[in-house]
């Protein structure tokens, strides 16, 4: 009875001295309203996908607390890997073979409740296919208006994203309370992976049904750096003429250079090359270090892909090509001859 | 399979082959005296919805086809790319009226085509996967959310199949099939089909077609903006680079900028 007693005096002094103290906190709390993000991490197959890691980038750059969040068959040990990402405060996972293949009818309604339930002033994803498609629902839900694939945050509530193919560069506020965002991998670094001891922590699971089956998927196999964060990119276009001639010119190029391979979309629709090597706006953004492209012209669309790269050659023949506009180191030649040649000289 | 009453909104935007520039207050960009024409992905969904009524004559098995209606939210001029989607096959058209300068974000768009879908009883809404100007990529996904509809984004191939549709999309590192019923959403990708011109005896067609007209008000909808735009720039141009004569040069030049 009286350890009982004197602990249930102790709780009361306790909640009395509370009580006397912090009241002064929510006076300056306009202004210091605390962030928390969170941000929404991918896996695929049981492994993770560290190019989602942008979004604790972007998160750091908000300022505030990072939870990340990630759902899947066996994703705990998934977790813990991520807990040791820097600036992630927690990890919250659920454990559900139903999320694997991220369909946003279920995915969508899971994060809608655990955002909810954490009362989180920002949600972080990265634009690729999997946030494409899975960000917007969640806005709806939430009643927010997303922003896509932004750039650069200029503050709490206001950010930097490319319009028009990369041809304008628009700095918004929002004025939702829940500011839902989408980060370009590309202009946000992943964070590093070894220092970080996040908490774990299980999140709701409302288990929502999806009308949406999964049936297949064909992804291309290939033993390259990827193409979206690959540190060098080499990139066809139209002027390689057919599949056989991209095929024998651009991959002893890609090996000579340790580079990923690369296409414009009139490559792609001539079927020289699959579709997910599409470099451009409606295909993937890359900025690596060199992005070394040959019989490409520069469309605009293109160039909205790779005009961030750090430094750009260009091989064409015609010398009028935009393209030229905006690389650093030009060439003007048959590519066919040109790129062996390259090739050789780079290999010896 | 039940018949379709497809649902396709299309977007009014500057001409994909169009450089853009940024006005000089740099709140916007230049829009007046600029060529304007049909979202590009918005013809691969118009395109789509015709190809679907299509089918039911060579197989079938194929759906029915009782509806495409075209639809757009924009400025007067709108109307112009609608009679363009009617010229393409689309049924009749709708335009709810929208001043450029108060010009919808995707939310509200989303919201907007919710009460068309209940008002047309649409079953199946074909959307453009972005349009080329915000490049925000959002209204199909947000009006799927809105309508607890599942959804197909980034569609390259649709397929009907006894009462579920398939559909492949472009995903990263390749493609991947989903299967749904309907009522649902698909946004189109740049590789699902090739848009047809329109022929003129069917631009002729096109301007006999009905055209409804009305404004939000009709709708009812708080379209309150969320975002204001702060500021609208040109990216910041790249310095000029330079011409060498062989690859020997474009090698060493390469190394003196650290990119070898």
């Amino acid at each position: 009875m009286l350890p009982a007693a004197r602990s249930s005096v102790l709780r009361a002094a306790r909640t009395q001295l509370r009580r006397s103290h912090p009241i002064a906190v929510p006076q300056y709390s306009a202004f210091a309203r605390l962030a928390s993000t969170f941000a929404v991490l991918e896996q695929k197959d049981g492994k993770f996908q560290p190019a989602s890691l942008a979004a604790v980038t972007a998160g750091t750059k908000i300022g505030g607390s990072i939870t990340a969040f990630i759902a899947g068959s066996g994703v705990k040990s998934v977790a813990e890997e991520i807990g040791k990402a820097k600036g992630i405060e927690k990890v919250i996972y659920v454990e559900n073979g139903a999320y694997d293949k991220g369909l946003p009818e279920n995915y969508a309604p899971l994060l809608v409740e655990n955002i909810k339930k954490g009362g989180y002033t920002h949600v972080v994803a990265g634009h690729s296919a999997f946030g494409k498609n899975l960000m917007p629902r969640v806005s709806a839900l939430l009643d927010t208006q997303q922003i896509s694939d932004i750039t650069a945050i200029e503050g709490e509530d206001t950010f930097v994203r490319p319009i028009y193919a990369g041809n304008a560069i628009m700095t918004v506020q929002s004025s939702d309370s829940i500011k839902i965002i989408t980060v370009r991998g590309t202009a946000f670094p992943a964070p590093e992976t070894e220092c970080g001891s996040a908490t774990l922590e299980e999140g709701v699971d409302p288990k929502a049904e999806s009308p949406t089956e999964w049936i297949s998927e064909d992804l291309a196999k290939s033993d390259r750096p990827d193409l979206g964060s690959a540190e060098k990119v080499v990139s066809g276009g139209r002027g390689l003429k057919s599949k056989e001639e991209f095929d024998k010119l651009m991959p002893p190029l890609a090996d000579a250079l340790g580079a990923a391979i690369g296409a414009s979309r009139a490559a792609v629709d001539s079927g020289f090359a699959d579709n997910s090597l599409q470099v451009g706006q409606t295909g993937k953004n890359v900025a690596p270090q060199l992005y070394l492209c040959a019989g490409i012209s520069g469309a605009i669309q293109h160039l909205a892909g790779m005009k961030d790269s750090k430094v750009i050659a260009a091989i064409n023949k015609d010398p009028e090509a935009p393209i030229f506009q905006v690389a650093d180191v030009g060439l003007v030649g048959d590519l066919f001859e040109k790129v062996p040649e390259l090739t050789e000289k780079l290999k010896a | 399979m039940s018949s379709l009453r497809i649902l396709v909104p299309v977007k009014r935007v500057i001409d994909y082959a169009v450089k853009p520039r940024v006005n000089r207050a740099q709140t916007a960009v230049e829009t007046a005296n600029v060529k304007h024409s049909m979202n590009p992905f918005d013809e691969l969904s118009i395109e789509e919805a015709v190809r679907v009524r299509e089918q039911k004559g060579h197989h079938t098995s194929a759906p029915k086809v009782e509806e495409i209606v075209a639809f757009s939210a924009g400025p007067p001029k709108s109307q112009d790319i609608l009679r363009t989607a009617m010229a393409m096959g689309a049924d009749r058209g709708l335009h709810v009226v929208v001043e450029e300068k108060d010009a919808l974000e995707p939310l509200g768009v989303a919201k907007l085509l919710k009460k068309v879908v209940d008002e047309n009883k649409s079953n199946l809404v074909i959307l453009g996967k972005q349009s080329i100007d915000d490049d925000a990529g959002q209204t199909g996904q947000m009006l799927a959310g809105l309508l607890n509809w599942p959804q197909a984004t980034q569609a390259s191939k649709i397929t009907f199949k006894d009462e579920t549709v398939e559909v492949i999309r472009e995903v990263d590192g390749g493609v991947e099939t989903l299967k749904a019923k309907l009522p649902m959403v698909i946004t189109t990708d740049l590789r699902l089909n090739e848009p047809r011109y329109a022929s003129l005896p069917n631009i002729m067609k096109a301007k006999k077609k009905k055209l409804d007209k009305k404004t939000l008000g009709d709708y009812g909808l708080d379209t309150e903006l969320r975002l204001k735009t702060v500021k609208v720039a040109e990216p910041e141009a790249r310095k000029a680079g330079v011409k060498v004569e062989d690859v020997d040069g474009m090698i060493s030049k390469l190394k003196e900028l650290g990119a070898l």
